[in-house]
């Protein structure tokens, strides 16, 4: 059999060196006279294995990483052609314990197939769940959404079928589906991983999405950050009508959906759903106040869903394998699997999709393995900028929506930064009012005027002036933010700041007189 | 894209604008692509693009300026040859990130929006690359680059001044 050899295009990949691995194994095979055929696949999400290289041989798929272009000749010279071994030798990649004690449903595909074969696709089983939806009532389906439990996996966490049921029942003659694929939580590669590594299901979603509500239209509004993401989706879609996956009938039936991408201009605040309606509308991405909701008035004034890429990634797996498979993993009211993505100064970073209910302390030290540094964890920051700093104190909250608001904090898109202990809290607080200063779309202001306010107490307090009394003040001032902003960049940044006050009380207090005389 | 002080014609903008416009006025909400467009074949957008593309989308020019002004990435006036963007969010603070930065700026002899006075690049922060695994992250042009360290930075500064 001709060897085939997988070579990760995911941007983290890339970022590694992945493009100088490839022309390097093309140079050899060419300089041996041998023949491979080359498959550019996703990231199966192992970053400190990336660039990983796979084998198809007559063993089954044998992994090799991390791969550098200087490994070439001698990976070759140790027959890895054949599976053979080499120091850089995984295993098949199933067995290595990160993918082994994953629950991969909305991740099935990513890093195995070709993104961009819709023929790997329908035979990894995609298009199964959009077959299934073609044969249900609008209704049914988004009642096997509902039962799934899928909640919003943008980091609000709202329901996703009672989302769906309100743009079904309403009459419009236009309706729309857009994703949020603006994601710009620091932590967060989730969105960009499945449109780079298997666009097809984010598709297959939207399209099924589309047939539930009544709507024709889908965006997807990608951050500019994500060339990489761009262009993977554009060419998915264009394959996709092409085989009437998308188009005025869609795989034969009446039914019509067709999708469009749009590029968002690197402002943060436009991942707020009503502030990226107004982008794609082409206005200044401000946010808007709800009511009226934009399942009622949305896009253009039209009923609209508007999903983050993984809660519609993991529609099609919920229609394929039924709402029970799904709602089966999880704990609480928190149901299914969440893609977890470790990052930050780790040992190993990437993406970890698991049913909910791991606590931090056996993602962070036992998945994660620790800092990358080798030096102990001082904090972790879960659910991105606008997410709280936890202490090792509270390693044992588990991965879950309510639980992580009964300890002040919230798990967001589900990323987590981890810092170790040269990180000074004083500096993670202030940085977050900066951020905040910095994204603020500025129609509210609490979250305009309050996060400018809080980089200046904060200066203060670390300059030794008044500190009890500016603690206080930044307090105050979080309490303002929190109840008075309208939507979320506003209302949060208080969750970065306050945690990192009361976990870490001793990074605010006044420096010891013989550091300050130095 | 342009290199500094390259002198455009007023009328060329105007004609250049118009003809990049007609690509993109059957869009639903067309004023972000159009503004990206024209961000592509002038390397900024230009003053005098502004009311061509409002006469185009009956908008007011003071609308087309809310918008051009509300988004990081529109720029107003050209960057230099390369444009490299240093992720500084907490991720790569985790790793090391604003040593990164430091290390950029004094080999450059800029800060974060500035342009080298050689005109051969623009120092940019931005807030998350998607590579928090791989951290500290930076983008030189559409080049992603993972895990900078000072050997990095060395060939980014290499390939900038080449």
């Amino acid at each position: 059999m001709t060897p085939v050899i997988y070579i990760p295009k995911d941007s983290g990949a890339l970022a590694l060196g992945a493009e100088k691995v490839a022309k390097a194994i093309e140079a050899e095979l060419k300089a041996r006279g041998e023949t491979a055929r080359i498959v550019r696949t996703g990231s199966r999400g192992l970053y400190w294995l990336e660039p990983m290289v796979e084998v198809l041989t007559e063993k089954g798929r044998v992994a090799y990483g991390p791969v550098t272009a200087k490994d070439v000749r001698s990976l070759f010279d140790a027959g890895f052609l054949s599976g053979d071994q080499h120091h850089l030798w995984l295993g098949k990649p199933e067995t290595i314990p990160f993918l082994a004690k994953q629950t991969r449903l909305t991740f099935a595909r990513c890093g195995i197939t070709d993104p961009l074969s819709l023929a790997d696709y329908g035979a990894h089983g995609g298009l199964a769940g959009l077959r299934k939806a073609l044969a249900m009532t609008p209704t049914d389906i988004v009642k096997a959404v509902t039962e799934s439990g899928l909640r919003g996996r943008g980091g609000a966490g709202f329901p996703t079928g009672i989302k769906w049921k309100t743009v079904l029942d309403q009459v419009a003659e236009r309706k729309y589906i857009v994703c949020n694929a603006d994601e710009g939580d620091s932590a967060t590669f989730a969105d960009r991983m499945i449109m780079e590594g298997d666009p097809f299901v984010l598709i297959e979603g939207m399209a099924i999405a589309g047939i539930a509500t009544g709507a024709t239209k889908g965006f997807v509004y990608i951050r500019s950050e994500y060339p990489h993401a761009v262009a993977a989706m554009q060419a998915a879609i264009d394959i996709a009508r092409k085989a009437n996956v998308l188009g005025t009938a869609i795989l034969g039936s009446p039914n019509a959906f067709d999708i469009e991408v749009r590029v968002g201009a690197g402002a943060y605040v436009c991942g707020e759903e009503t502030s990226l309606l107004n982008s794609l509308e082409g206005k200044r991405g401000i946010v808007r106040a709800k009511p009226p909701l934009p399942a009622i008035q949305g896009l253009f004034g039209k009923p609209t869903v508007i999903n983050n890429v993984i809660s519609l990634a993991s529609v099609p797996v919920i229609l394929d394998r039924g709402a029970e498979h799904y709602r089966d993993f999880g704990m609480g009211r928190s149901r299914g699997t969440i893609p977890i993505q470790i990052a930050g100064n780790v040992k190993h970073g990437g993406l970890f999709e698991a049913a909910f209910g791991m606590t931090l302390g056996e993602i962070v030290e036992d998945i994660g393995g620790g800092t990358a540094t080798g030096r102990p964890v001082k904090a972790v920051q879960v659910g991105g900028p606008l997410g709280a700093y936890f202490p090792p104190a509270l390693f044992d909250t588990p991965f879950d929506y309510e639980a992580f608001a009964a300890k002040d904090g919230l798990i967001g898109h589900a990323g987590i930064t981890v810092f170790d202990d040269t990180a000074d809290m004083l500096k993670q607080a202030r940085f977050a009012m900066e951020f905040c200063a910095i994204e603020s779309c500025g129609k509210c202001t609490p979250c305009r005027i309050g996060s400018t306010r809080g980089v200046e107490t904060i200066d203060k307090i670390a300059a030794g002036v008044e500190p009890a009394k500016n603690l206080a003040l930044v307090t105050d001032l979080c309490n303002t933010m929190k109840f008075g902003s309208l939507c979320a960049l506003g209302g949060f940044t208080p969750y970065p700041v306050m945690s990192a006050i009361n976990h870490f009380p001793q990074d605010f207090a006044p420096k010891p007189m013989a550091e300050a005389a130095e | 894209m342009q290199p500094s002080g390259t002198q455009i014609e007023v009328a060329d903008v105007a004609a250049r604008t118009a003809a990049v416009i007609a690509s993109y006025t059957h869009l639903e909400g067309p004023l972000l692509p159009i503004l990206h467009a024209v961000q592509e074949e002038f390397g900024f957008v230009p003053t005098e693009s502004l009311p061509v593309i409002a006469e185009a989308l009956n908008i007011s020019n003071a609308e087309a300026h809310g918008v051009v002004s509300f988004y990081h990435d529109y720029r107003r006036a050209p960057a230099g040859r390369h444009v490299l963007k240093l992720c500084q969010a907490e991720a790569c603070q985790s790793m090391g990130s604003d040593r990164i930065a430091a290390m950029v700026k004094t080999t450059f002899g800029i800060g974060f929006h500035e342009t080298s006075p050689d005109g051969s690049v623009t120092l940019e922060p931005v807030y998350c690359l998607g590579l928090c695994a791989c951290a500290p992250a930076a983008m030189l042009d559409r080049e992603v680059i993972g895990r900078l360290d000072a050997e990095a930075v060395d060939e980014i500064v290499a390939e900038v001044r080449r």
